[in-house]
Formats: C-alpha cells, structure tokens, sequence
C-alpha cells in the first residue's frame, strides 16, 4: 500500500461506499432495497395463508388419507404427508394462523406496553423514572423464553394465555428504547420552543415528541415480530401451545421429531417456514433501520 | 438486589397469577367455608401479602427451593446435580458463537460490501432467524442420521455435546457477528487507524492487533447478555437431544405443571445471569486500559 493509496481512499472507509455511484439517489435501486421487497412479499404470502388458508391449501388440514401414510415429498404432496396421511403443506398453510397471531398480537400487546412505561418513566424523570427501570431491570434478569414459560406453565395453555407470555419478555426491550428516545427528543430545541409558546404538554407530546421518537420502535417491532413466533414456537415445540386439531408450526415440528429417521420432512417444512417468516422480519427491519436512520445509510 | 427483584417477580407470576390456590386443590362448589378456611391458614394464603412474600423470600434465601411436587425430592440440589452438564452446554456453545462471531464479523468488515461481508451477514441474519430446535434437528438429520459423525442424543463424553452446542451457538453468534462488524467499521474510521496505517504497519497487524482490541468491548458485553439467552435456550436444546441438565428438569417439570421446581430453576439462572454480567463487568478493566485507569484515579 502506497502513501497515496492512503491519502486517497482507502483508508476513508465511510466515503468510499458512496464515491464510486454518480447516479441520481432515487435511480439506486440497492441489493438490500430488492431483499426488502422481497422479505414483504414473503409477509404478504404468509398473511395470505393466515386469512384464507382455503384458496392455497391444496387439502383440508384435518383430512386423513390412511393409503398415503409418511410419503415423501412430490408434486402430490409438496411437503409430504405425516403418520396420519395428513398433507404437511395444507397443515403448515392452516397452522399459519396461530402462529401469526400470537406474534403479531405478542408484538403490539408488549410494544404499546413498553411504550407507555417508556414514555411514562422519560417524561415524568425523577423517582418514578427511576422506579420503572429497576422494575425493567428486573424483569430483564430473566431470560425472555424462560418468563414466557413460566407464564404459560402456570396460566395454563390457551391463546390469549400465551400472547399474554410472550408479550411481557417483549416489555423491558420497548421500554428502555422508547424511553431513551423520549429523553433524547425532550432536550430538543423545539421542544423548549413548543413549550414557551405555552402549549398544552399533551399536544406537545403527541403532535412534536411522538412523532420524532417513534422510528426505533417501528424497527424493534419488526424485528419483534420474528421474535415472537419464534417464542410461541419454543413455546408450542415444549408441548405449552395452544391444543387444537390444527396444529401451529411449533407443535407439528414437535410432533415429527418422533419419525425423523424416516420422515425427515414433517419437522423440516415447518421449520422452513418460521424462518422465512422471521427472516423476512428481520430483514425488512433492516432495512427499515437503514433507511429511518442516516447516519446508518453508508454502511 | 436485582435478584430480590426477581424474587418477587416470581412470587407474583406463581402466586398471584393462577387466582386462589386453595381452589385449585378443592372444587369450590362442593368444599364448606370451614374446609377453605383451614386450608387457607396451612397454606398461609389467610395472611397478608407481604408477611408471604417475607417468608417466600427467606426460604428461598436459605436456599429452600421447597419439594417437587411430582416425588417430593428437595428442588435445590436436584438443580446443582443437573448444573454441570447446563454449564458445560452454555460455556462450548458460548465459545462456538464467540469463536465464529467474532471471525465473521471481523472478515466482513474488512471485506465491507464485498461477497464475504454479503455471505456472513446473511449467516449472521439466518442465525437470528432460525428457531433453536430447528437448527438441532437439522443438525440431527444432517451429522447423526446422514453421515452417523456425532451421537443424535445422550450426554456423555465430548462428542454429545459438539450438535448441541453448535444448534445454540449459531443462533448466538448470528448476534455477535453483526455487533463485531458494526464495532470494527467504527473503529476504523478512527484517526489512529489512519496514524498506524501512514507509518506503514501491515494490515493484519492493523486490523487484529489494534481494530480488533478495540471493536471487541462491545462484543464482551453481549456475550455476558447472550449467555441468559444460552441458559433459556437449553431448555429446548436440551430436549430436542435428550440430554440431562437443568433445561431438561424445567422441560419435564412443565409436563408435570411441577411448580416449585420450575421457579427454582428459573431463579437460579437469574442468579447466574446476574453473577455472569458482573464478572463481564469487572472483565472489562482487564481487557480495557481506559476503564482501568477510570477505576485507579477514583
């Protein structure tokens, strides 16, 4: 490496990203916007499945085919079939529902719940501030899964028992975000602007801070997303799912790790799918951080 | 005082939650006023919250984890007899993730934007998004039933625990990957990179000797937080390779609705996480100068 190499742009890491494009900003059209796209299209797909499984189920979920036991994948069965001659892609597209939900609602239940303390505890500061985030604190010291099994253990298994587990280990993650955020935006100038101009604290909050706080928690929430149903599935996979005739993808990857040896498909697809979904969460939450944030852009 | 936080937490989430216990051991339909009353001053449950929660809190403190309800065995040691093996499973899958964390992240960085950096972040990315039990039994199904390499279940000798590990530390280091990366781009848009690269050090000697230190306290960090997660996830891990440890216990006891040994493990690995995180935080004056140098002049 030359004195000059160094001099110009080899070492200038964060310029060099941007230097090489002269094309207008909207013309460039980056692998990660195309990923982005494609994530969505993924969600789109898989809530499609959750709203009307009947349109892309080839099979009823609960139709039991006793001559077509454990076959294999083929372009009768996409997935194959389970011990019970059950269509594993039509169970898969049903048990979409479930799974989706429970993330989704886990999601919005603990994000709106942090929020509020995180918003509660930034602006009042003080001893109230003080005692939110030690609870906060605390509630972190136990691991996520762990909470949520408790939860659901001692509640017991149905739907609204374990959005409910699930979206508490989402709380202290909001919280202590949207609080921060909330200090951050509260020492703005405009913030002191709003106020000297005497309007009232809650047109401040919802019209000035909220507005200029949220974009963190819009990423966390994607990623959230995937989070939850990967909860609900560990949740489902330890047998704490919700019991239905249908079931979710956590419990049929469960049910098949009994025939893996001879059916490596049943706990494969299910599998696959929770982490397309999550995947596709993620990655949009990326992207979405990437682009609510420009001081990210270049990297 | 964080863990008598989660004390209480627990109490709440095992006492509270459920309604009255007493009416989960009798139908309240057919039991007389008498038989609740005197069921509810054995259980204690008559007397106020507080006085409860002080007892629950010093027997807990002494180290009465109370019985399993399931044969009556003493929940404490049946946790330190089953600890090892957990232990064993989260300090190798805690290595494996560090290990190839911090390899990745760092070759991504280097290579920024490059088809390197592409293929670690989209293994950092799948990492994240693959859940615990499925990337075990693909383990399963690829190195025990296809190739026969490593036992498929067990938890004897070394080679039971490579598949476990490795299922937990891929999605941990799927976390430390894109941490190291993010660190080291920092790093090197320090001018003391610059200043090391103009007086002609090899790059590699830029990039490990000196980027590299630097771009790991963040990396340190996370893996005090990431070994929480570790803990929680031999719960399923565990299962999944029908291995002994404490995630198993909470796995059968979950079956068994066997309260108190569930919130006796979950205490436990409270009480490790938060043991954990202060040995990270007293680990970061050994590994960085300037912490030290804060700790000496106060």
């Amino acid at each position: 490496m030359t004195v000059k190499d160094i001099v110009l742009g080899k070492t200038v890491w964060r310029e060099s990203g941007r230097s090489s494009d002269t094309r207008p900003s909207f013309l460039k059209l980056r692998a990660s916007d195309l990923l982005a796209a494609l994530s969505a299209v993924v969600l789109a797909f898989a809530a499609l499945c959750a709203l009307f499984p009947g349109w892309i189920a080839p099979y009823s979920p609960t139709l039991m085919l006793a001559d077509r036991i454990l076959l294999p994948p083929s372009a009768a069965h996409y997935f194959g079939t389970d011990y019970f001659g059950r269509d594993i892609f039509s169970v898969v597209v049903y048990g979409s529902r479930d799974s989706l939900l429970i993330g989704l609602a886990s999601v919005l239940a603990g994000g709106l719940a942090g929020c509020v303390i995180g918003a509660v505890a930034g602006i009042a500061g003080g001893v109230i501030d003080l005692l939110l985030m030690r609870f906060i604190e605390i509630v972190m010291t136990i691991p996520g899964i762990l909470l949520a099994l408790a939860v659901a253990a001692v509640l017991g298994p149905n739907l609204f028992n374990i959005i409910f587990a699930v979206s508490i280990s989402m709380v202290p993650g909001f919280a202590r975000v949207f609080r921060s955020q909330i200090i951050s935006v509260k020492e703005r100038a405009f913030i002191t602007a709003a106020r000297s101009i005497g309007m009232p604290a809650p047109r401040i909050f919802f019209r000035h801070v909220l507005p200029n706080a949220w974009s963190p928690v819009l990423v966390m929430a994607t990623i959230g997303l995937g989070t939850s149903i990967l909860s609900a599935a560990g949740l489902s996979f330890l047998g704490l799912g919700v019991i239905k005739e249908i079931p979710d993808w956590g419990t049929l990857l469960s049910q098949g790790r009994g025939y893996l040896t001879v059916a490596w498909w049943i706990s494969t697809f299910p599998g696959a799918a929770i982490t397309l979904v999550v995947l596709a969460g993620n990655i949009i939450g990326d992207w979405l951080r990437d682009r609510l944030d420009p001081k990210r852009e270049q990297r | 005082m964080v863990v008598l936080g989660a004390l209480a937490m627990v109490f709440v989430i095992v006492y509270l939650l459920p309604g009255d216990p007493v009416y989960q051991i009798v139908d309240p339909a057919s039991a007389t006023p008498e038989v609740i009353e005197n069921l509810r001053r054995q259980l204690g449950t008559d007397r106020p919250l507080p006085a409860q929660f002080a007892d629950y809190a010093a027997k807990m403190l002494r180290g009465d984890f109370g019985r399993s309800i399931v044969n009556g065995d003493p929940v404490l040691p049946k946790i330190i007899e089953h600890f090892p093996a957990t232990l064993s499973l989260t300090v190798c899958s805690a290595v494996f993730a560090a290990a190839i964390g911090i390899w990745l992240g760092v070759l991504s960085a280097i290579h920024r934007n490059g088809w390197i950096d592409f293929a670690a972040r989209t293994l950092g990315l799948f990492g994240i998004s693959m859940p615990t039990f499925w990337t075990g039994i693909l383990l399963i199904l690829f190195f025990s039933v296809r190739l026969g390499w490593f036992p498929a279940m067990g938890s004897d000798g070394w080679k039971t625990l490579v598949l476990p590990s490795a299922a937990l530390g891929i999605i941990a280091s799927g976390f430390i990957i894109r941490l190291v990366r993010n660190s080291m781009l920092e790093v090197l848009g320090e001018p003391f990179i610059l200043t090391l690269r103009a007086k002609g050090l090899s790059e590699r000697l830029v990039m490990y000797r000196h980027a590299l230190r630097n771009a790991l306290l963040p990396a340190l960090t996370m893996i005090g937080v990431l070994v929480g997660d570790l803990m929680a996830g031999s719960v399923v891990i565990e299962t999944v390779f029908s291995r002994q440890g404490i995630g198993r216990i909470v796995a059968d006891a979950l079956m068994a609705k066997d309260i108190p040994v569930i919130q006796g493990v979950i205490l436990f690995s409270a009480v490790v996480y938060v043991l954990v995180n202060l040995l990270v935080d007293l680990s970061y004056s050994l590994v960085d100068p300037r912490v030290r140098k804060l700790q000496t002049r106060r």
